[in-house]
This record gives C-alpha cells, sequence and structure tokens, in this order.
C-alpha cells in the first residue's frame, strides 16, 4: 500500500526569461522529518521555496502537500498568502523578517491571524468585546505562551522584536510560523549568522518541533553541522538540478556531492565545508 | 573654557567675510532689487538698505558659529538667548513699536537659530565632559522623560473633560468655539488619517478626496433627497468609503512613493470633477459651489431667530433669548461627539485581528504574506474606514458652512491632514490632537502675522523634524500585554540604544 509522503514535487521548473533556476528538480519531504536542501550558492534552493510558499508560480511541476490529517492541496496553483492560509505552508526567511516595532505576543498574534479574524465575526463581535472573541483571543495568547516557553522569551513578551538579540529573532520567527498551525514548515538558513550557543538552541527547537509536532520540516541551510546533525534526508542541488538525494551517511560519501562543492575531482582541495560536515557528522555519530 | 577647535580669531574673521562675500553676490540679485507696481509699468527699485542687512546678520551670525565651536558657547547662548526672549516679550507687551516688523521677526529668527545652536554645542561638551569623568549625563532627563511618559496617561482624559467643559466656560467666546470646531475638525481628519498612514503605512496624499466626497454626499442628499443632518450622515460615510475602495484597487501592489503619487491625483481628479460639474444636479454648479446647505436641528429644534412653519426655535423651547452662539457650541458638541467616536473605534480596532493586521502590513507586507493574512482585504479595509471618517467630517463641514465649493479640497489640506498625523507621531492618538492644536491653532493665533505665518508654520515644522523625527509623541503601546504586572512607560535602557 502506498502513503503519499507530506510534500511530492515533481518535476518542478522554474525559469525567468532566458534562465533556469530549478530544472526538472523532484524530490520528496515526509511528516515528523526534517528533510534539508542543501546546495553551492545560485544552485537554487531559495528558488524552490518561493515555489513551495507560494511566492513564484513555478513554469512546470506538480507540489502536492498531503497532510496527515487528510486532503491534498497543489500548492502550485495557489499564490501568496493563500499558501499559508489555506495549505498551511509556514515559512521564514533568510533574512529575518519579523514585525520589528511590535512586540513579540503581537508577532505571534498576527501569526494566527486568519482564525482570529473568523472569531472576532470579521471585527463586528470583536469591535463589542463579545465572548466569543474574548475566548479565541485567549486562546491565541495560549498558544503563543507555549512557543514563547519553548523559545525562552515568555520574559520578554511585550518588547518590540527588533529590539531582540539576532538569535532571539531566528527563534521568534520560527515560533511565529509555528503559530499559524502548519503542516509544513520551510526555514530558510536558520543558523545563518548564529554562533555556536545560538545554533545549538537552534537544533533543539527543530527537534522538539520535529518529535512533538505532527508536521514536516524542510530546511535549506550552509551550516553543515547543522544539516548533518538533525536532518532526516538530504536533498542536494546543484546549478538548479537534484544532484544527490539521501540519509547524511550517503551524501556526505557521495562523490556528485563532494565534487559539486569542490568543482573537480581534486581530492586533496576539499573545502572546509564539507571536511566541517563530515567532522560534525562523525562526531554527532559518536555521540 | 579653552579654545577646542584649532583655529585663530583671524582665521575664523577670514571665513566669515568669505561667507559675507558669498551671500553679497547672492543677496544682490534676489533681495537687492524689488519691482514696484506703477499701474502702467513695473519698475525697479534698489533695495540695499535690506541687502546690506541681510548680509550683515550672515556674516556676523558665520563668526558666531565658528566662536561656538571654539568653545564660546556659553556666553553666546546667554547672549542670543536673552535677545531672543526680550524679542518675544516686546511682541507681547508692545514695549518698543519697530517701524519694520518683518526685519524684526527674521532677524529674531536669525538670532535664536544661532542660540539653539550654541545650546545644542553646550549640552554635547557637557556630555562628552560627563562620558569623559564616568558619570552619567542626562539621568534627570531620562527620569523626567519617564515620568512624563505616565503623565501622557493622564493627557486623554483630561483633555476629553475640557473639550467637553470648554464652550460653557466663561472665556468662550463665539470666536473660541468657533477656532475649537475647526480644531476639532481637523482632528477628526487626523485620526482618520492615522488608520490609513499610522497604521497601515499607506502614505496618503488625497485624503482630501474623501472629505469632498462627504460634504458633497451630504449637500446633494440634503438638498435633492430630503435628507436630514443624521439621515445623511451614514450615507455620506458609506460614499466615502466606497470612493475609498475604488481608490484602493488600482494600488493595491503600491507602496511609499508611488503610492503617494497616485493618491496625490486621486485628489486632484475628485476635486476636478467638481470643479467642472458632470450635469448631476446641483453639482453642475462647479466652481460656484453649493450653497444653502441646511443646517442641524437639535431633535428637530432649529437654531435661528424665528422659526420656520411647523418648527419650534431651541431658544423658544428651552425659553432662552436667541443667540446665535448656541448653534456654534451644539456643532462643536456634534464634532467632539464625531471625533470621540473616531477615536473610541480606532483605539478599539487597534486591538483586534485586522488592527494589528495593518500594522503588521505596515512593517513587512512580505511576511504578513507568508502568515496567511490576505494584503489585499487588510488594506482596502484601511482605505475603506480612513475615508469612512474624512466622509463623516465632509458632511460635518457642509453642514457647519452651508456652503461648500471645490475650492475647498485642494491639496493643502490633504498636506495639512497629512502633516498633523506626521508630526503628532505615526499612530499616536494624542500626538494628533497636540499637532492639529498647533498646526490649526497656532496660524489662527499668529493671524497678526499675516503671510507671514506660513513662513512661520513652514519654520515649525523645520524644528520638529530635525529634534523629533519620530514626531511629536510617537510611543506606541503594545496592543496587548502578556506580563501585566509591568510598570508600564520605563522602556529599558537597551531600547534606547538601538
Amino acid at each position: 500500500m502506498s502513503v503519499k509522503p507530506l510534500l511530492q514535487v515533481e518535476h518542478l521548473t522554474m525559469r525567468f526569461g532566458g534562465l533556469v533556476a530549478v530544472d526538472d528538480v523532484s524530490f520528496e519531504a515526509a511528516d515528523r522529518a526534517i528533510t534539508a536542501v542543501i546546495g553551492p550558492n545560485g544552485a537554487g534552493k531559495t528558488t524552490v521555496f518561493n515555489c513551495l510558499t507560494g511566492f513564484y508560480k513555478p513554469t512546470v511541476g506538480r507540489l502536492s502537500l498531503s497532510p496527515a490529517s487528510g486532503g491534498e492541496y497543489l500548492l502550485e496553483r495557489m499564490d501568496g498568502y493563500r499558501t499559508a492560509q489555506i495549505a498551511r505552508v509556514a515559512r521564514t526567511f533568510q533574512n529575518i523578517r519579523l514585525f520589528p516595532r511590535m512586540s513579540v505576543l503581537e508577532n505571534l498574534l498576527v501569526a494566527q491571524h486568519n482564525k482570529l479574524m473568523r472569531a472576532s465575526g470579521f471585527t463586528v463581535f470583536g469591535l463589542f468585546g463579545l465572548p466569543v472573541y474574548r475566548h479565541a483571543e485567549q486562546k491565541a495568547i495560549e498558544l503563543a505562551r507555549y512557543w514563547l516557553d519553548r523559545i525562552n522569551l515568555t520574559e520578554r513578551a511585550d518588547e518590540d522584536a527588533g529590539t531582540l538579540p539576532y538569535g532571539d529573532q531566528r527563534r521568534l520567527e520560527i515560533a511565529r510560523a509555528m503559530c499559524t498551525e502548519p503542516h509544513l514548515l520551510c526555514l530558510d538558513e536558520p543558523a545563518a549568522g548564529l554562533n555556536p550557543r545560538e545554533s545549538d538552541d537552534l537544533n533543539q527547537l527543530l527537534a522538539f518541533i520535529r518529535d512533538h509536532e505532527k508536521i514536516g520540516i524542510l530546511l535549506i541551510e550552509h551550516d553543515m553541522s547543522v544539516v548533518m546533525r538533525i536532518s532526516d534526508r538530504i536533498v542536494v542541488l546543484d546549478h538548479g538540478k537534484k544532484i544527490s538525494d539521501g540519509p547524511p551517511e550517503f551524501i556526505k560519501n557521495d562523490p556528485a556531492v563532494i565534487r559539486a562543492y569542490l568543482g573537480a575531482e581534486e581530492d586533496e582541495a576539499i573545502p572546509d565545508e564539507v571536511k566541517d560536515a563530515a567532522a560534525a557528522a562523525n562526531a554527532s555519530e559518536a555521540r | 573654557m579653552q579654545a577646542t577647535s584649532g583655529r585663530s580669531l583671524a582665521d575664523m574673521v577670514k571665513d566669515a567675510l568669505l561667507v559675507g562675500a558669498i551671500s553679497t553676490a547672492l543677496a544682490f540679485p534676489l533681495v537687492g532689487f524689488k519691482t514696484v507696481d506703477r499701474t502702467t509699468q513695473i519698475d525697479l527699485e534698489f533695495r540695499f538698505g535690506g541687502m546690506f542687512y541681510a548680509v550683515g546678520v550672515i556674516t556676523l551670525g558665520r563668526l558666531l558659529l565658528s566662536l561656538i565651536e571654539a568653545g564660546f558657547a556659553q556666553p553666546i547662548l546667554a547672549v542670543t538667548g536673552a535677545l531672543s526672549v526680550l524679542w518675544l516679550a516686546n511682541q507681547v507687551l508692545d514695549v518698543v513699536q519697530l517701524d519694520n516688523e518683518v526685519l524684526g521677526w527674521l532677524t529674531w529668527m536669525a538670532v535664536t537659530v544661532i542660540a539653539i545652536r550654541a545650546w545644542i554645542y553646550f549640552r554635547r561638551a557637557e556630555a562628552d565632559k560627563a562620558e569623559a569623568e564616568g558619570r552619567e549625563y542626562g539621568a534627570l532627563a531620562k527620569q523626567a522623560a519617564a515620568l512624563g511618559g505616565r503623565a501622557l496617561h493622564f493627557l486623554g482624559p483630561v483633555g476629553v473633560i475640557f473639550a467637553i467643559l470648554m464652550p460653557l466656560m466663561p472665556f468662550a467666546d463665539q470666536r473660541m468655539v468657533d477656532l475649537g470646531i475647526l480644531v476639532l475638525t481637523y482632528v477628526m481628519l487626523g485620526w482618520g488619517l492615522n488608520v490609513v498612514v499610522g497604521l497601515a503605512g499607506l502614505l496618503d496624499l488625497g485624503y482630501v478626496a474623501f472629505y469632498a466626497v462627504g460634504a458633497y454626499s451630504y449637500a446633494l442628499l440634503s438638498l435633492q433627497a430630503g435628507f436630514n443632518f443624521w439621515e445623511a450622515l451614514p450615507v455620506a460615510g458609506a460614499c466615502a468609503a466606497t470612493f475609498g475602495i475604488l481608490l484602493g484597487f488600482p494600488v493595491l501592489r503600491l507602496r511609499g512613493d508611488y503610492l503617494a503619487i497616485v493618491t496625490l491625483g486621486f485628489g486632484e481628479m475628485i476635486r476636478l470633477v467638481l470643479l467642472n460639474g458632470p450635469d448631476f444636479g446641483l453639482l453642475r454648479l462647479g466652481a460656484k459651489g453649493i450653497g444653502d446647505i441646511p443646517r442641524p436641528s437639535f431633535f428637530g429644534l432649529v437654531f435661528s431667530p424665528s422659526a420656520p412653519e411647523g418648527h419650534t426655535t431651541f431658544a423658544q423651547y428651552f425659553g432662552l433669548d436667541f443667540s446665535p452662539i448656541h448653534r456654534v457650541i451644539y456643532l462643536y458638541y456634534i464634532i467632539l461627539l464625531m471625533a470621540l467616536i473616531t477615536n473610541w473605534f480606532t483605539l478599539r480596532i487597534r486591538k483586534l485581528p485586522i488592527g494589528r493586521a495593518w500594522e503588521a502590513l505596515r512593517e513587512d507586507e512580505i511576511a504578513c504574506r507568508a502568515l496567511g493574512v490576505n494584503p489585499r482585504n487588510t488594506k482596502l479595509t484601511a482605505f475603506a474606514i480612513g475615508a469612512m471618517f474624512a466622509g463623516f467630517a465632509g458632511s460635518f463641514f457642509a453642514t457647519r458652512q452651508g456652503f461648500i465649493s471645490p475650492e475647498s479640497f485642494n491639496f493643502l489640506e490633504s498636506a495639512v491632514i497629512l502633516a498633523i498625523v506626521v508630526l503628532g507621531g505615526m499612530g499616536s492618538q494624542i500626538g494628533v490632537v497636540l499637532a492639529a492644536i498647533v498646526l490649526i491653532g497656532g496660524p489662527e493665533w499668529f493671524r497678526d502675522l499675516a503671510l507671514y505665518r506660513m513662513l512661520a508654520f513652514g519654520g515649525l515644522m523645520v524644528a520638529v523634524m530635525v529634534w523629533r523625527p519620530q514626531g511629536l509623541l510617537a510611543h506606541r503601546e503594545p496592543t496587548i500585554r502578556l506580563n501585566k504586572l509591568r510598570p508600564p512607560a520605563v522602556a529599558p535602557a537597551r531600547v534606547k540604544v538601538s
């Protein structure tokens, strides 16, 4: 019997004029697992993400999301906010996009906008403070508090999001995405610019989400220590094409991947990135 | 006090003279001549007195600025500050009459600018000294600011009580109440525009268009369909909101400067349509405007010396002597009520999901889309609600004036309303009130300055933008708090730094 994976990407192609940013890429992402998309700069990782989250409309391809709770959503047909609203695909951004002059809690409440809009009778009930809205708002705050507790920001919930340290902003953005109660969480370089301690915090948060929430995580990452340690499956892109796909142990020994990162088959000149990755993976195995 | 910059006095004098020479070259064609209209022809007259005066002021001013930086900030501050205050006192008390008022004001401005520069330099030097000695500078100022922040919580209620009691006070004559009505109209417009600009972050330069739609809706409904003020009010608001949505659709993808240009154009379009008058009942009057717009009545009681057929006057009913101020006071309370409703609505909606979505949209539209917030509906509601309040205010304007013409709805009005919002601090309700008092009350107050009041107005705007680029009151209180027990207003030091 065949159960459909959470996300199925088939023959995804994205052209910008004459440039083919993503060329016939197919992969799958499972529920309750972390799937990483890696590749050198310009490999088309972020384009794949933008197609998945409705920011681009793919030129060719089928992107189907089949959450365990039932239903099937064809992401290539949805644009912009609908992907987040209906198919419940949440995302974060490479350059953090919080609402800097709104408080941390407000950031998490905006993420629950659609739910609260319905509860507030599209503003009418809310205007007169009917209990149905107050109740919904209370529940929204509880959800926000739950995630704030996870990222240790409950104390600073009333401060402006823009004043938080960088690492906290990263995790807040993930918490905000989780407040939309997504089926699939897409993280665009969540570890970029984090120091090793913040990076560890992030790994824990991601592991927590994978183990406790019934969702899939898809992430783009440059930091190999993060990728190798927490991914269940890795998809490697280069020049818009998929060159490898498999578990971390397989990827780190795949000659195609090494070649992509090297540019040639000179074994001596393995870049630090890949060496680090191998070392990190070995270290985590040793543990 | 030693000279900190290594320049000698000779250098400074040389520099000042050079500036003097340049300003002579500039002032010669600009200030040195004036045209005189002799009915048959226009003659050129020399005005070297004024020119030399200007050059003198500039040269001396430059020298003083150099001296300030050379470490003489304190004595210069004392002298120029005293002169500036003396001049103002003289203006109020009228001790010495000057034969040229304008020249006096210009000199005063120059002196004041130098005094301010000296003050800024002085404070900076003090702060540097304090830092060198390891003291914290301005701790007192910070405490005062925190205290002021707490006082703001009371400013609102106190202001409302004052506004309610104002017409009943002994000093409130008709001119005062009239001014109150004018200020309140702009407060209401400011609060309405605040939804669009302050909360949703959509720069709207054509807001007056909705004001015009409201005014014309009421005029047409009352004159052609016989609606009274209270019946026409919601219809006028709905009309304006419809126009808001009409404007909103084409500009959904625009923001910032581009949005400003399109809204500016929209404002002009509405005015030109009204001016050229489509053949639509009274509208064909175009530039002549529409007159005889009915005044509002108080539960059927009219405000006039004698009652028309089948009506009672307000004065008769309450056994008062007729006085025109009754109607003015009544109008005052109408606009006060309407403004307070606008305020209540805005404060309330800020705490609702739609209000938060507006603010989120202002902060980052892409992030909004990633969270499933529908940007189209969110923007359109902001436009519609902002326009609705302008429509209400427009109806009030029409019933107060009794006469409207397209000239009342030119771009300057939009600019003033936007200035009120920006000056007050985007999104701040009390800030809008303060700014409306300053910007609308101020020019009325300074009416004696005639043409130069616009100059004063500009100077004031520049001053505010220099010292408080974020507006008079820009503190934003979160719409909801998780940790209720924390004291408000005192922001942690970290916030100040970033």
